[in-house]
């Protein structure tokens, strides 16, 4: 499973980050969480509220620091 | 009602006087006003917000005729949530679906100026008749702006090569139709504006009790009071190199005014600190050349001390 956070260095986009980390390592699975600063790569998402939440290429959210809990049920 | 709290408090509990005592009372009385204003407006504007959510905006813009879309786009940019750190994705997202570059511009000016937050604390400290003055500046400045903006083929200065999409792939959230879910959402939305605001505001009210103290009507009205015609030229020079949350002005607008600042002049530095602001320029740079970085501060800061000194006839 691949897992980027879009965002371009706001303080909710590097919790979002640190959410997703802990929610992977939560629920066991194997994941690779990568964090997307490129704005051309971030617009390519149609993201425009950001962060936002990329799981395996698809768009699960956008605009939203998500808890643990929320972010495990994507899984 | 609680303005006998704080009196008793300052003045009788602490025993204190004179400027000191003025300042502090101010303070301990704004902070809990306008925390309170705050709270529930942001809340129920965040509610209302819910049902426009970002992409719907943009899907709505595109391939709307010109004077249409600028006059759309600034109306939306009231009604919709805006972060500054999200203007610079979103610039490009609405530049992807093919909303011409005016448009867009009409829409960023107008988002933090006509934020519905600000325009309902300057609803409930000012009065209706002074917000829609403001409503109505502040649309006609993001519509003009945009329009010149857009007029003037600047499409090149965009520093990001903008491919063209369709609406995008993904889905807006789900929350979407439960009310519920709505009714939490907000409360969490006003959580989080409330969080990132609060400190602007308590400088804002600090900077606002001092003043209201210490500083004599005298003062204010020989700088940058009264009928002076540079009044309005020193508020918006002022600023622009400041930054605030348009919430944490507002307090200070209305001791300004109420120490002999004419209302004109206090909006036009509001607006100038508002919607003009270095550290969002150096942000915006990253997409946009600073030809067009300036042109967008010249233009929209030149309606604003327009709008400074129509106001200062007009009230």
């Amino acid at each position: 499973m691949k897992i980027e956070i879009l965002g371009t260095g706001c303080a909710k986009c590097k919790a979002l980050e640190e959410n997703v980390k802990k929610a992977v390592a939560d629920a066991g699975v194997f994941a690779q969480v990568e964090k997307v600063e490129d704005l051309v790569e971030i617009m390519n998402y149609g993201v425009m509220n950001t962060p936002g939440l990329v799981i395996n290429g698809e768009v699960k959210s956008t605009g939203k620091l998500l808890n643990t809990e929320e972010i495990k049920a994507f899984f | 009602m609680w303005k006998e709290f704080v009196d008793y408090l300052t003045y009788e509990l602490w025993n204190l006087e004179g400027h000191l005592g003025e300042a502090i009372n101010f303070f301990i009385y704004d902070t809990i006003k306008i925390f309170f204003l705050l709270i529930v407006i942001i809340y129920i504007v965040s509610f209302l917000r819910s049902f426009f959510p970002v992409e719907k905006v943009r899907d709505y813009l595109s391939g709307k005729h010109k004077l249409i879309g600028h006059v759309s786009a600034a109306f939306f940019g009231m009604l919709t949530p805006f972060c500054s750190c999200s203007a610079i994705p979103l610039f490009l997202g609405f530049l992807q679906a093919r909303i011409p570059l005016g448009v867009t511009f009409s829409y960023l000016i107008s988002a933090p100026l006509s934020d519905a937050v600000v325009i309902a604390l300057l609803f409930s400290l000012f009065g209706w008749k002074i917000t829609l003055l403001y409503i109505s500046f502040a649309l006609l400045i993001a519509i003009v702006a945009g329009l010149i903006i857009g007029s003037m083929n600047l499409e090149k200065e965009v520093l990001i090569e903008v491919k063209p999409a369709n609406s995008s792939s993904c889905c807006s959230q789900d929350t979407g139709s439960l009310f519920k879910a709505r009714l939490k959402e907000a409360w969490e939305a006003t959580l989080d504006i409330f969080k990132k605001i609060y400190p602007y505001v308590i400088i804002g009210i600090a900077i606002g009790a001092f003043i209201h103290g210490y500083v004599p009507a005298q003062a204010i009205a020989k700088y940058a009071g009264g009928d002076s015609w540079y009044a309005p030229i020193l508020g918006v020079a002022m600023g622009i190199p400041m930054y605030s949350s348009a919430a944490g002005m507002i307090p200070l607008i209305e001791v300004l005014t109420s120490k002999g600042m004419l209302l004109g002049t206090a909006l036009s530095f509001m607006m100038a600190v508002v919607a003009l602001s270095f550290p969002e320029a150096m942000i915006l740079k990253r997409v946009m050349s600073v030809k067009l970085i300036s042109i967008f501060f010249g233009i929209v800061g030149s309606a604003i001390l327009l709008v400074g000194y129509i106001f200062n006839a007009l009230l």
